[in-house]
């Protein structure tokens, strides 16, 4: 690519960005009963979610493990997120939820999340990376399991948090927990956070350290012979993933006034679960952090019209009957995107700004080469 | 050749094991650099164990590898590789999802200096090592024939340049030695041809030492220097190509007794 090209492109995006960030202060500055209750809740849990998908899309697209115990590290971040803060906020360190004490804590108990989860990604990466395919995947779930049962049992993270109360699988005092209109004000905050997560993200896989992880994906043995320190990049990369899925679980523990375990258990029903996450990557395409944002969002999506569409109570009645079991419909887009996109929504392929002029050829070709394959049989 | 010279790879006494197996027994090989050195041997003989043994892949059970003069004992396979030993593989192994000028960048990982804050605030440094190894794996390309695919996803290449691009990959590590294990194999006479230019080009240019293995006898014959057979594991016989030729437990290896 010429250098030129590459100025244009950090510079198309740095204001895509920057506009991104502006049109959140806007929507905090209108307000209004429909953006406080229902956009603005849902822009917030898109926002995890997206940083979810992305994050374990390192280690599942680019460094090509599958980890089945991502959630578990949010479950870390989130409870050092809310415990941190409410640390803070009972030594009388900021009491409404604003000004700059309060940010600076935000920050704080951000980042110490995120550190924490990574510190937890470290110690379970030494030793489950050295194994493999279906066997990381049994450890990172076992991980995922075993994390929820370590919360439930430790007595400061139970009830009102900090040793007041006992050991419990709820944390009803947390430090962050916004209402709504918090929500509102702070929509910059979630956006921001997004945007920096996925900027640290994307610029990680097109450094040496993703081309790296990218050769140990496709070809471990090879990625070797080429002087790759195979087991050093997966734990560096598995670690990278923990500390943002740790700042997801701050982000989470934002949105919502209380915490209990089941939220991150394996057996969530919802769609904040390890399965879940990586039914999005999937979908999303492995490999395409955009398209981990892309599927992020219509997975949210889907789950938000079933459960509260209108559009619902307009359909038969035994197509209602399965919608009160939202996974089934899940799965039959999971099939379909499957049929259709095999690879993902985006393949490896990542969205960008400046490849839109580029498209209308890139569709007639993709159409082209598509007919000429149907009339090749044809003619066969 | 003096004899004080090091060699620039060699092996005493090395071997392995699988069970009751044994794969590579006594085996012994010395390399000085700019020599171009044949492994040959009847299917199964052990050729490609003995390419393990020495990029580290297997641990050998007895015997070393020297590199230099230094032991390699206990290293893992990327420290053969900083040591100074690339090789390429009998069944290809590239990195298919990768575009051909990123499946060589990979082999530069090694000697690219920036850290995780280089490449997360994008410093000068970043710039710089990007640079310079687009332009290395460039010219690395240019030798193997390749650079109008820089930009082609490796998979998407034809057999032959898939070689190629192996060859290519194992030149950015910036090695000592170079391992080619059956690069003709599966090419027709032309690409048979071309790679055999692309071998003396790398040789001339480069001053390494390349060990090879292959079973097209016309190129071993015409390029080789020195070769080794083996068989069952044993060295059975090593010199010239025309002493080879003539040597009649080669003869009877191959064609049977």
């Amino acid at each position: 690519m010429k250098k030129s090209e590459t100025r244009t492109r950090y510079l198309v995006n740095f204001l895509a960005v920057v506009l991104l960030f502006v049109i959140s202060l806007v929507m905090s500055a209108a307000g209004g009963d429909t953006l406080k209750l229902k956009v603005v809740p849902s822009i917030w849990q898109c926002c995890y979610l997206i940083i979810m998908a992305a994050s374990l899309n390192l280690v599942l697209g680019f460094l090509g493990q599958l980890s089945l115990g991502h959630c578990g590290f949010m479950a870390v971040g989130a409870y050092t997120a809310a415990l941190i803060s409410l640390a803070f906020q009972r030594a009388g360190f900021y009491e409404e939820k604003s000004g700059p004490a309060f940010l600076l804590v935000l920050l704080l108990s951000t980042l110490a999340a995120g550190v924490l989860a990574a510190v937890m990604g470290l110690l379970v990466g030494i030793p489950a990376l050295r194994l493999k395919g279906d066997y990381l995947a049994i450890i990172t779930l076992g991980f995922g399991m075993i994390i929820v049962n370590v919360i439930n049992n430790l007595p400061f993270c139970g009830q009102q948090g900090l040793g007041q109360g006992s050991a419990s699988s709820a944390l009803y005092a947390t430090g962050l927990g916004f209402s709504n209109d918090e929500k509102v004000q702070y929509l910059w905050v979630a956006v921001l956070m997004v945007i920096l997560c996925m900027t640290a993200m994307l610029l990680f896989v097109r450094s040496k350290y993703g081309r790296a992880i990218r050769a140990i994906r496709d070809n471990e043995i090879a990625a070797a012979t080429s002087g790759i320190n195979v087991s050093y990049y997966k734990v560096l990369t598995f670690t990278i993933s923990a500390f943002f899925a740790g700042v997801t679980g701050a982000l989470y523990s934002c949105c919502n006034a209380a915490l209990a375990t089941t939220s991150f258990a394996f057996t969530n029903g919802s769609i904040l679960n390890s399965v879940f996450i990586v039914v999005m990557v999937v979908v999303g395409g492995m490999g395409s952090m955009t398209g981990s944002v892309i599927a992020a969002v219509a997975l949210f999506l889907l789950n938000y019209t079933i459960k509260n569409g209108a559009w619902v109570s307009a359909l038969p009645a035994f197509l209602q009957n399965i919608f009160a079991y939202p996974m089934l419909v899940y799965s039959v887009a999971l099939i379909v995107v499957i049929l259709f996109r095999p690879r993902g929504i985006m393949g490896s392929r990542e969205f960008a700004l400046c490849d839109i002029p580029k498209w209308p050829g890139m569709i007639k070709a993709y159409f082209t080469s598509r007919f000429k394959g149907k009339e090749a049989i044809r003619h066969e | 050749m003096s004899e004080a010279k090091t060699p620039v790879l060699e092996t005493r006494r090395l071997g392995v094991t699988f069970g009751g197996l044994h794969a590579v027994q006594d085996f012994n090989l010395s390399i000085y650099s700019g020599e171009l050195v044949g492994l040959i041997g009847p299917n199964g003989a052990g050729k490609t164990t003995v390419f393990n043994l020495l990029t580290g892949v297997y641990v050998p059970t007895e015997g070393t590898v020297l590199l230099d003069g230094v032991p390699l004992n206990g290293k893992k396979v990327h420290q053969f590789v900083e040591a100074g030993v690339a090789r390429t593989f009998q069944n290809i192994r590239l990195f298919h999802d990768m575009t051909v000028i990123e499946n060589v960048k990979v082999a530069f990982t090694k000697d690219i200096h920036y850290g995780l804050l280089d490449s997360l605030l994008r410093t000068p440094k970043y710039w710089k090592a990007e640079a310079e190894i687009t332009e290395k794996a460039m010219e690395l390309l240019a030798i193997c024939h390749l650079e109008d695919k820089a930009n082609v996803l490796a998979s998407s290449l034809p057999y032959g340049q898939q070689r190629k691009l192996e060859i290519a990959r194992a030149l950015g590590t910036n090695m000592k030695v170079l391992l080619l294990d059956e690069p003709a194999a599966g090419m027709n006479p032309t690409e048979t041809a071309e790679l055999l230019d692309c071998i003396n080009t790398i040789r001339d240019q480069f001053g390494i030492a390349i060990l090879l293995i292959e079973h097209d006898m016309s190129l071993v014959m015409n390029i080789c220097e020195r070769i080794q057979v083996i068989d069952y594991g044993q060295t059975i016989a090593s010199g010239l190509p025309k002493e080879i030729s003539n040597d009649p437990k080669v003869i009877a290896a191959y064609l049977g007794e």
